[in-house]
């Protein structure tokens, strides 16, 4: 793999941000070179090679790049750099601090340090001399915010290693040699706190990868109670423009039961990212009291930013969640959105002008996605911990039609399906999620069943499957109404929609701008879940159709005002009284 | 930057197609501008010695002797105070008869923003119309389009809109306007005696499309040195994008790209992202705000170009022509702002996100019993009750000719919530309820 001398090349030809350069010696395929421009260098990354041309794509504007300019080769792929330091930063694609830049504007080729080597940090040993270690296992430990960071022997170490030295408890910078391993051939070799990984690569430095089974909390009723996401599972969410993608990625991102959150701003908007920046450090993170943003990194390449690195963004962000994944850590990772990530692979694929699959989209795409969402899971580590990535990325579909290739070519990757519908978003039911369409298969997985069972209630699958059940049927009855008319139906079927409306009001729609609404622990959703159920279950006497309608209304206008309430505070306890009083002049005897 | 002195002459082209010609030429920069018997022209693909190069007003009539100049710099329009009150063509060379502008040269398509120099979007903009004010307020540093049949009033609107939003200054980009509509524009901004806060680029039908691809850089870039330089609120109006982004696939179609949805470019979200992404508040004072218009086959939203629009911009606004109350409204089930959640309830009235979203939702209840009585069903006393409030609504607050300030709007909304809802039928917050139910 080490090369002795490091090829160069001269640009031969350029077509907007695909460099062709004329090689003078072997290069590897997704190898990094520079391009130099009138003193500038430009990073480029080797895409296709053709005899002694390379076909590099260029993470910058090539504007005013001209013919013969000279290219270095690097010798590795995109890498990152990993080591205390990474979390609450805000990261480009190819993870140059972005605050590190200067000016407003960002300039080609200015590159910064992802983390700062020369930063001191509180170490303590966690291993002695004489351990066996293999690649991920730790080392020592230093406070990075509030999580314990994990010194690990590299990734890159291949086989087992006797830990020789270590350093005591103490201030180094990251930068310090902090352990001394010796190799099967008895070579020694320094390990610092920091090191590097090409990102296309997944980090698999774990024994097992087990189904996942525990329940990841989100605070968002429509995912929680009817379509769960598991710690280590995987999710998307498509979606037409408008529909609430965005509020709902945020609401996850504040909300969800993770040790930490990396968002990746793919190819979206530029006001999104800066909504994080500017919330989350003044918003408390209401598990552990600290400020949100010590708990998120960004990965911003947003929308106008070069489309190349919006490829690399993606990686990037996954890398530094296996990284952490790696110290026993919950990760939740948050792409928006995978579309623009396809784009732009569609892009770089039609100027190497490569026979195009559906949509002209390359026709390597759904391997791409569905390698990139197997590097999501729930892993045990070399020491029995765990650890977990959850990944949930939203999708643009094109037109808003979820027949489109990325939009399919993820669903057979991913193992819950938010699916966002334009018409709950015109009737303003947020968060849109189409109870009837969306899914989670890890309903089905006996290992969450039972952790449902044991840890919420032992009758709360059931309920939830009966909920699903009573959507559906007052959809039937709807439908049922609008051909046959009001009266042209039993009020049966009145009543069967007006549950299903209830349903609907209470548990499915939660308003992301309210303080209290906004977020629902599992228990609260527990006792909803249970009193809406209650009215599903009673029988009502009406004399006819016309009393069905404001009856629900009102209980529907007092459940609402049960979920803008303090749990349990005096308010809350007022509308559930008013409630039962409600249920009961109408209860069939 | 001026390197005059020398330049050598071009005159063997080898290659000639509809928008495109191509030569042998060295030390030539990607995106360099260059002139072919006096035509303006661009680098857009250099293979070894082969240049080529993109022709903006057409190739029609260019012999493979043509006199080719290479300028040595991309695009620039020249910036300055002069600017203001000015009309320029795509080119930024003036159409108004005045002089030349003198000032300093920037490159247009510059680069963008570092996200973390950005500041969120704060302040609201004002237009008086209920339609936008109250469901879909508009905020500094927004970037919204207008989604509009080619036979809705827009340009009417979009005129009121820039005219009320107290910018500094009002940056029209036109692509492939009309001559009616651009005399159209220069007479209310003249009759509003706002000429000298209005600096125009324009490219009407009567010139040739390839030419508008420059216009929205133009455009940003005179922007950009009034937001950024003179700290100033800017408002740019484009009109019309999808004419742009026509232009766009024409370029793509004639230099052999493989086309995606619509036949249009597979970069096309690129590509109208980095135009829109040039709005922006920065911390400092100045902001750009963004309101275009793209004009839609039948109402078709679902068209490459409307799609893509509105996975970048914030929001959308639709324009409809209401036939109970025949006028033309803002539609409520389609329109959205993305940024009214960071001003409204904040700097307006705290009921005010409460009631847009009972009204919407009373006025969604109207639609279904007015599909009920379409079908022949008979309408209970509510469904009769929605229709009534939908009606009032409409006309006293969608409506375009509308001109009235937040708090007498949301006023309204509770007016006729009580005249025709009980309180439970409403559904608000009981404590907004408490304050401002009519009695």
């Amino acid at each position: 793999m080490e090369k002795n001398k490091l090829t160069t090349g001269k640009v031969a030809g350029i077509i907007a941000n695909l460099v062709i350069v004329d090689v003078d010696g072997p290069v590897s395929q997704n190898e990094i070179c520079y391009i130099n421009l009138g003193g500038v260098k430009l990073m480029a990354e080797v895409i296709k090679v053709l005899g002694s041309k390379a076909y590099t794509q260029v993470f910058e504007s090539t504007r005013g790049l001209k013919i013969g300019e000279s290219v270095d080769f690097m010798g590795h792929m995109l890498e990152v750099t990993l080591g205390p330091g990474i979390l609450s930063r805000n990261f480009d694609g190819l993870q140059n601090d972005l605050d590190k830049m200067e000016g407003t504007f960002l300039k080609r080729g200015e590159y910064t340090a992802p983390i700062n080597v020369d930063q001191e940090w509180p170490f303590s040993p966690l291993a002695k001399a004489g351990d066996q270690v293999l690649a991920g296992d730790w080392l020592g430990e230093v406070k990075e915010n509030w999580i314990g960071h994990k010194i690990m022997v590299p990734f890159k170490f291949e086989g087992k290693y006797t830990v020789k030295s270590v350093k005591a408890e103490g201030i180094y910078k990251a930068s310090d040699t902090i352990a001394v391993l010796t190799d099967k051939d008895g070579r020694e070799v320094n390990v610092s706190m920091v090191q590097k990984w090409p990102v296309k690569v997944p980090i698999k430095a774990y024994t097992d990868k087990p189904r996942p089974f525990r329940l990841m909390e989100t605070g968002v009723r429509i995912i929680d109670t009817m379509n769960p996401i598991v710690e280590g599972g995987t999710g998307f969410v498509p979606g037409p423009f408008g529909s609430g993608k965005t509020v709902l990625q945020h609401a996850l991102s504040k909300q969800a039961e993770a040790d930490l959150i990396i968002v990746a701003a793919c190819g979206e908007r530029a006001n999104e990212v800066v909504e994080i920046f500017t919330e989350f450090p003044e918003l408390d993170d209401p598990r552990t009291g600290r400020k949100l943003m010590e708990r998120t990194t960004i990965i911003a390449n947003t929308s106008n930013m070069p489309v190349a690195a919006r490829e690399a963004s993606v990686y990037t962000a996954m890398t530094l969640g296996e990284y952490y994944r790696s110290m026993g850590l919950k990760v939740l990772l948050l792409a928006d959105s995978t579309s623009r990530w396809a784009q732009a692979l569609r892009e770089m694929s039609n100027r190497m002008e490569e026979l195009p699959g559906p949509d002209a989209f390359p026709m390597d795409l759904p391997a791409i996605i569905s390698s990139f969402y197997a590097r999501a899971g729930y892993v045990y580590l070399n020491n029995g911990s765990t650890g977990s990535i959850t990944f949930i990325g939203t999708v643009s579909p094109a037109g808003g039609n979820l027949k489109e290739p990325v939009t399919e070519s993820t669903k057979k990757a991913a193992r819950c399906f938010f699916a966002l519908s334009q018409q709950r978003a015109d009737s303003k039911r947020y968060p849109a999620v189409d109870p009837i369409d969306s899914y989670s298969k890890y309903l089905e997985y006996p290992e969450l069943q039972e952790y449902l069972a044991e840890n919420i209630s032992p009758d709360w699958l059931q309920n939830v499957l009966e909920t699903k059940n009573l959507l559906l049927r007052g959809k039937e009855a709807y439908e049922q109404i609008n051909i046959l008319g009001d009266d042209g139906v039993p009020i049966d079927y009145h009543l069967r929609y007006w549950k299903s409306e209830v349903i609907d009001f209470v548990i499915l729609q939660q308003d992301a701008f309210d303080k209290i609404d906004a977020s629902t622990p599992i228990e609260r959703q527990k006792d909803m879940l249970g009193k809406v159920l209650e009215v599903c279950h009673t029988g009502f006497d009406f004399d006819g159709f016309e009393e069905v309608n404001p009856y629900f209304k009102r209980l529907i206008n007092v459940f609402k005002q049960m979920n803008y309430s303090l749990y349990q505070s005096g308010d809350f306890k007022k509308y559930e009284a008013e409630l039962d009083a409600i249920i009961k002049e109408r209860k069939a005897a | 930057m001026e390197t005059k002195a020398f330049q050598k002459i071009y005159t063997k082209v080898t290659q000639i197609t509809k928008a495109t010609c191509t030569l042998q030429a060295s030390g030539i920069g990607y995106e360099e501008m260059a002139t072919v018997n006096g035509r303006l022209a661009q680098v857009v693909k250099i293979n070894g010695d082969n240049v080529t190069l993109q022709i903006f007003s057409g190739t029609e009539g260019i012999p493979t002797n043509a006199e080719v100049v290479f300028l040595g710099r991309p695009p620039v329009l020249k910036v300055g105070e002069e600017l203001a009150g000015r009309f320029f063509n795509a080119y930024g060379q003036p159409i108004d008869g005045g002089p030349e502008v003198e000032g300093e040269e920037r490159e247009i398509g510059g680069p963008s923003v570092n996200p973390v120099r950005r500041k969120q979007p704060s302040e609201l903009i004002a237009t008086g119309i209920a339609g936008i004010d109250l469901n879909n307020t508009l905020v500094t540093g927004q970037k919204i389009p207008f989604f509009a049949d080619p036979d809705q009033p827009f340009n009417q609107v979009m005129a009121m809109v820039a005219l009320r939003a107290k910018a500094d200054k009002i940056i029209l980009g036109g692509m492939g306007l009309t001559n009616d509509d651009y005399l159209y524009y220069k007479n209310v901004f003249d009759n509003a005696g706002a000429l000298d806060r209005i600096i125009s680029f324009v490219n009407t039908t009567e010139n040739p499309p390839v030419e508008r691809l420059l216009v929205p850089d133009m455009a940003l870039t005179a922007a950009e040195y009034f937001a950024f330089d003179k700290k100033e609120t800017v408002l740019v109006l484009l009109t019309d994008m999808t004419l742009y982004a026509d232009a766009l696939s024409i370029v793509s179609n004639r230099m052999d790209q493989i086309p995606s949805k619509d036949s249009m470019p597979g970069s096309l979200y690129s590509d109208l992202a980095k135009i829109y992404e040039k709005a922006v508040q920065f911390p400092e004072g100045g902001s750009i705000t963004i309101i275009a218009v793209t004009t839609l086959s039948s109402g078709d939203i679902t068209h490459a170009i409307p799609d893509n629009t509105g996975y970048i911009t914030e929001g959308q606004l639709f324009l409809r022509r209401d036939s109970d109350i025949g006028k033309v409204i803002v539609d409520p089930f389609r329109s959205l702002s993305r940024l009214k959640q960071l001003v409204i309830g904040k700097q307006t009235r705290k009921d005010h996100p409460q009631v847009m979203n009972a009204a919407v939702r009373l006025y969604a209840d109207a639609s279904n019993a007015k599909t009920k009585l379409e079908n022949g069903f008979d309408l209970t006393d509510y469904d009769v009750r929605t229709m009534n409030f939908a009606r009032e609504y409409s006309n006293d607050l969608l409506a375009i000719d509308v001109n009235i300030d937040t708090t007498m709007m949301l006023d309204k909304a509770w007016e006729l919530f009580g005249k025709h809802f009980s309180k439970a039928e409403v559904g608000i917050k009981q404590e907004f309820v408490d304050l401002y139910w009519p009695v």
